[in-house]
């Protein structure tokens, strides 16, 4: 362990901030299980419209992420939707 | 003009009695008209941290039912004529007094105080519901720790919800050497984190608990924690106070005169 370890260490209050970001966004969005799971559904019913999708394989959840332009960070959803084939139109 | 003011947290023990206890006895300090009320029925502490607790009577479910008058369950503080304090009751639940009549009470308290501070229980439940319900301004306490600011966000949501607009934060039992080392979150980490204006911050300081044991509150005196809570009483009457070094420094004065104060 060298002198520098000492300036790369992080702090538990940091870890706390942090932490309590992520949880304050989930919790504000007031996003119970059974709500995510209807987004994930109509997600579903209308992609599908489009494109063939793996529902199984398909991930969403609420994050933050900076936002454009002006200060902070916002809250945002996330969707991993993996496609298995893009229909062609008739 | 008098104020209705709720003192809330969410999560329990985080200093919601001591602090409704200190800005009470603070704003009479200041000449000011207050009544305190407990409105954690079924788990009076209020009067204790008061050292009041000989003096109860009456109380809150009694004035509400009827069975007495206002005047009556209202106990005079021991230094202040101008303080008093409605106990809550002992052997009754949550449920022995609605939101209604929370806000008929306070609005019959408003004629005759300046200040009408409530001590909110823990929780979000029926308790919660009634102490807000009369409610024009908030004040959040939180400590430094991840789940008394978890409880404190959700807090201030249902306030917003409720159209309680005027909303500010005191950050209790703060460590200083713990905020250098980084093993703390700071003042500024927790106001960022929850959004709202600061009113106040307290450090923990072991006269808190001394003060308790002996049922006088110590704001006014020149504990660091007695001065934090005088500052926050100066910011609920709009005044501008500069805020206080927290973290404990004992000038080379101060340790002379503490010499002379040890008898």
């Amino acid at each position: 362990m060298g002198l520098f370890d000492i300036f790369k260490k992080k702090g538990s209050g940091d870890m706390a901030k942090d932490r309590l970001k992520l949880i304050l966004v989930s919790d504000r969005a007031n996003c119970t299980p059974e709500l995510m799971e209807m987004i994930k559904n109509d997600i579903i019913n209308v992609i599908s419209k489009y494109m063939e999708i793996d529902a199984e394989g398909l991930d969403i959840q609420i994050t933050q992420t900076e936002s454009e332009g002006n200060n902070g960070t916002v809250p945002a959803l996330y969707a991993n939707i993996p496609i298995r084939d893009i229909k062609q139109k008739i | 003009m008098s104020e209705v003011i709720v003192v809330t947290s969410g999560k329990g023990g985080v200093g919601k009695t001591t602090t409704s206890a200190n800005a009470g006895t603070g704003l009479a300090k200041l000449n000011k008209r207050v009544v305190l009320i407990d409105t954690d029925i079924g788990l009076r502490n209020l009067d204790v941290v008061m050292g009041l607790e000989n003096r109860i009577v009456y109380n809150l479910v009694d004035v509400v039912e009827g069975n007495c008058r206002m005047k009556q369950a209202l106990i005079k503080d021991k230094r202040y004529p101008n303080l008093c304090l409605l106990p809550s009751a002992q052997t009754r639940d949550k449920t022995s007094v609605t939101p209604e009549q929370m806000k008929k009470l306070t609005e019959e308290l408003r004629e005759e105080y300046d200040y009408i501070i409530l001590d909110c229980p823990a929780g979000i439940e029926q308790g919660f519901k009634n102490a807000i319900a009369g409610a024009d301004r908030a004040i959040i306490v939180t400590t430094p720790e991840v789940s008394a600011i978890r409880d404190a966000d959700r807090i201030i949501g249902l306030l917003e919800a409720n159209e309680l607009k005027k909303i500010e934060l005191i950050v209790n039992r703060i460590r200083m050497d713990m905020v250098k080392r980084g093993d703390m979150m700071s003042i500024a980490d927790v106001v960022d984190i929850l959004g709202i204006d600061l009113i106040g911050a307290v450090p923990d300081d072991e006269n808190i608990v001394i003060s308790t044991n002996q049922g006088e509150p110590l704001v006014g005196d020149d504990s660091l924690a007695g001065q934090a809570f005088m500052n926050i009483c100066h910011r609920i009457l709009g005044e501008e106070v500069p805020w206080l070094d927290l973290s404990g420094k004992s000038s080379l004065w101060s340790k002379i005169s503490d010499i002379f104060k040890k008898k």
